[in-house]
């Protein structure tokens, strides 16, 4: 059963990957606006992700 | 596609005109380094078009560093560097034809509940599945070392979900137990904890069964329930702070060398001198000083008609000064005025919902002692009958987990979430699911008459009566006042009205009526007594208002006005009585006004002229008598009514704190709102009384197989898994029929009036 101790440990390490890109992305915000995000799509000029307004132009 | 058509111009007058610069000041946030942030809710945005109307329009204006919409809450968050004065971001939207208004800045620090919660339910589900993903590979027969370490790795994983996830529910059960009482976490606490604990004592002394994947699903499945629930009110209440706010932040105050500033309410001390424009309302109490005008009073004391004020009159805050430019001298300090000591009496009276017990809570209350009762009565009697302490427990605790109330946890939230969808589709929002459960078990209704039966705008009754040529010069002259009279009468009029007739200085006498020349002969449309010229009796008693208009002091028409009945108001009233409601109005208004609505609705019991406090009384004193009661009204002067029934209902154009009080609100004209409230809350009810028998249904044929030891791991995740999944359909069924499209989106945009579709 020596392949389970490969496989278990990168099932799960996949598995807390995905746990911490959906906990990164509660963090920066991409949940806050899901409508929006999805109308900005169509707009030609504003294709930028949300930035920091400080070195914003 | 009609995403972006201007709205209907219905009964939400929003804002008050463009609210100024310095009232944006105070609602701004300092970020330091000279810049300031502002949130406007945006009713308006509906579309990729909108965001790029609006983040374009705000960005143009000097010292706007940065715009972003955000569509799902309808709000613009701007931040800006200015040296002096902030830009006007509201005038640029109102430019481009949005309505917005500054938002409060409290509302705006984001959501650290829920964020919390999703973060949970992100781990328990991560946790959850992969347990899950062992369990399974143990119940297609993993023995030996592969089994002890899948039960190990789930040991493992099984402690981030009881401990981070699982802290939602300890901290709730705790806090309950601290006090007395008990709630739907303490079973669910004890059976998680207990589960994991004898899992984890059974993996260390190689066990056969392990229940790590029963603990963690349930903990899973009970934070989806707490999860929508939470969004659900979320969505409520950010819908309800989205609407204008009724009372101003701040005045303008005149100081004593005739300079003029704008200072923010809680810094105005008693005997200020502050100037209230015409559509303005009026901050604090006073009297006033300088100045004619007339008063919209149907907000504060529930009198439909308008009343004139000139030096000398006594005013409360929350009035609408409609014509004249005012000066008052205030009496009173901002936590002293009127609104003030209605924010008191709501406090005061809120004793109608403070004291319900949730139905999932009384449930709770009876559940979790029995089950608890069984368990040890299940160990007793297997330590009695086979003296092995071990299977006894084990056993004990399986009964535990079988009657964790996975579905009863689910049963409840799952029901109210659905409802409170249908209800949004419908334009009425609910504050929290308890509304649900106390709405439904209503006997009486209680209604506010202006505002609420009536929708506030008066309209024309004799129209047929009137002589076209009079009819369509009043309407003439009243086409350019914002009287509420002068309206009704210039929208009724609107065909009588005709090109020919030529007015010229149509001025506006406050507290009078409006005056026009043609030539040399001398028009009024007004109060009959300033309309002849002559002193007349007074009309205070009549139901109607009456407006006369004269030619060089002749009559040519009468005009009898009353307040337009809400749409919808008598088809309610009827239904709700055939439904053996009793139906009440309560007003502040004049007897006469009342009585000959109650008689048009076919009301028997009202009150007329009541204060706030006797409205209070007298549900207090029905609450006394074992009646539950729905209170329905908009104005200031209901406000502690709506805090003391058991539960309320305002419309969107209530006043702030009655909006805040209500546990519902509905956006659309049409009172049938309460109707529909009332059988959605019903229906919800009947299913959550359903869940609840599936529930115990589901124990009566678990507990038996539990209680002689015949509970596996695989067996209870199965049987939770069902129950949860028949708990959850059947909830489903109340969101069944066709979903209506939210009308209420044309209510919130009045005014939006008619920007550009083509943007972008």
């Amino acid at each position: 059963m020596s392949y389970l101790a490969l496989l278990v440990p990168v099932a799960l390490l996949l598995g807390l990957a995905g746990l911490a890109a959906f906990l990164w992305n509660i963090r920066a915000g991409q949940y806050d606006d899901l409508e929006g995000a999805a109308q900005r799509i169509l707009l030609e000029d504003d294709d930028r992700p949300l930035q920091d307004p400080s070195d914003n132009s | 596609m009609s995403c972006c058509a201007p709205g209907v111009e219905a009964a939400l007058q929003l804002a008050n005109g463009p609210g100024s610069a310095e009232e944006l000041r105070l609602a701004s946030r300092d970020l330091g380094d000279g810049t300031f942030q502002t949130d406007l809710s945006v009713p308006g945005v509906h579309c990729g078009a909108c965001i790029a109307a609006v983040e374009k329009s705000l960005l143009a204006l000097p010292g706007v560093v940065h715009a972003r919409v955000n569509l799902s809450m309808k709000r613009a968050s701007v931040k800006w560097r200015t040296s002096d004065t902030p830009p006007d971001l509201i005038g640029a939207l109102q430019a481009a034809g949005y309505t917005a208004h500054p938002f409060t800045i409290e509302t705006t620090a984001g959501d650290p509940e829920y964020v919390r919660l999703v973060k949970a339910l992100a781990v328990a589900g991560f946790c959850a599945m992969n347990i899950m993903l062992l369990s399974v590979s143990v119940w297609a027969g993993a023995a030996g070392g592969t089994r002890q370490a899948f039960h190990l790795i789930s040991a493992v994983l099984a402690v981030p979900a009881i401990v981070y996830s699982g802290r939602i529910f300890f901290v709730s059960a705790w806090s309950a137990l601290r006090h007395g009482r008990t709630n739907m976490d303490v079973p669910i606490s004890v059976g998680v904890l207990m589960a994991f604990g004898l899992s984890l004592y059974d993996t260390l002394h190689d066990g056969p069964h392990a229940y790590f994947d029963a603990a963690t699903t349930l903990l899973f499945f009970l934070l989806i329930g707490r999860t929508l629930d939470h969004l659900m009110r979320e969505k409520a209440r950010s819908a309800v702070a989205g609407l204008a706010r009724l009372t101003p932040r701040g005045a303008m105050v005149v100081e004593e060398d005739g300079s003029r500033r704008y200072a923010p309410l809680a810094e105005i001390e008693p005997g200020t001198a502050i100037l209230i424009s015409a559509g303005d309302r009026i901050p604090l109490d006073g009297i006033v000083t300088g100045g004619v005008s007339d008063l919209d009073r149907s907000l504060v004391s529930g009198e439909a008609a308008p009343q004139a004020a000139r030096a000398g009159t006594q005013v409360q805050a929350g009035l609408m000064n409609l014509t004249g430019m005012l000066t008052i001298r205030t009496t009173a300090r901002a936590e002293d005025s009127f609104l003030a000591e209605m924010v008191r009496m709501m406090e005061a009276a809120e004793g109608g919902q403070a004291g319900y017990r949730r139905i999932a809570d009384r449930a709770a209350a009876l559940y979790s002692p029995m089950v608890h009762l069984v368990a040890l009565a299940t160990l007793v009697g297997w330590v009695f009958v086979t003296g092995d302490w071990h299977a006894s427990i084990t056993v004990a605790i399986a009964v535990l987990i079988v009657t964790c109330p996975c579905a009863l946890g689910l049963a409840v939230p799952i029901v109210q979430v659905v409802a409170a969808r249908r209800l949004f589709e419908k334009g009425i929002l609910v504050k929290d699911g308890s509304a649900l459960e106390r709405l439904a078990e209503i006997d009486t209704v209680l209604f506010d008459k202006t505002g609420t039966l009536t929708s506030g705008n008066p309209r024309l009754v004799n129209a047929g009566d009137i002589e076209p040529s009079a009819f369509a010069i009043a309407a003439a002259m009243a086409a350019g006042s914002r009287h509420p009279l002068s309206a009704a009468i210039a929208e009724a009029g609107r065909t009588a009205a005709s090109a020919s007739i030529v007015l010229d200085h149509v001025s506006e006498h406050p507290g009078c009526g409006l005056e026009a020349r043609s030539g040399d002969l001398v028009y009024r449309l007004g109060r009959p007594d300033w309309a002849l010229g002559e002193a007349s009796e007074s009309v205070a008693d009549e139901a109607y208002s009456l407006v006369l208009l004269t030619m060089n002091g002749r009559p040519l028409g009468r005009f009898m006005l009353e307040s337009a009945i809400r749409q919808g108001a008598a088809e309610t009233v009827s239904a709700l009585r055939r439904q053996g409601l009793s139906v009440e109005i309560v007003s502040g208004d004049r007897e006469a006004a009342v009585a000959a609505l109650a008689a048009r609705l076919g009301v028997e019991h009202f009150g007329a002229a009541l204060l706030p406090g006797q409205k209070v009384a007298h549900i207090e004193r029905l609450r006394r008598d074992g009646h539950k009661i729905l209170m329905v009204g908009d104005g200031l002067n209901d406000a502690p009514a709506l805090a003391a029934a058991d539960i309320s209902m305002a419309p969107a154009t209530a006043a702030d704190i009655g909006r805040t009080a209500a546990g519902f609100v509905f956006m659309n004209e049409s009172l049938s709102a309460v109707d529909e409230a009332l059988r959605i809350a019903r229906n919800a009810n009947r299913l959550v009384r359903q869940n609840f028998a599936l529930a115990i249904a589901y124990n009566i044929i678990a507990v038996p197989l539990a209680v002689s030891g015949h509970v596996t791991p695989l067996l209870a995740a199965l049987a939770m898994s069902l129950s949860s999944v028949a708990v959850v359909a059947n909830a489903m069924r109340l969101g069944r029929s066709a979903p209506v499209q939210w009308p209420a989106r044309s209510m919130v945009d009045a005014g939006s009036g008619s920007h550009a579709v083509g943007a972008g």
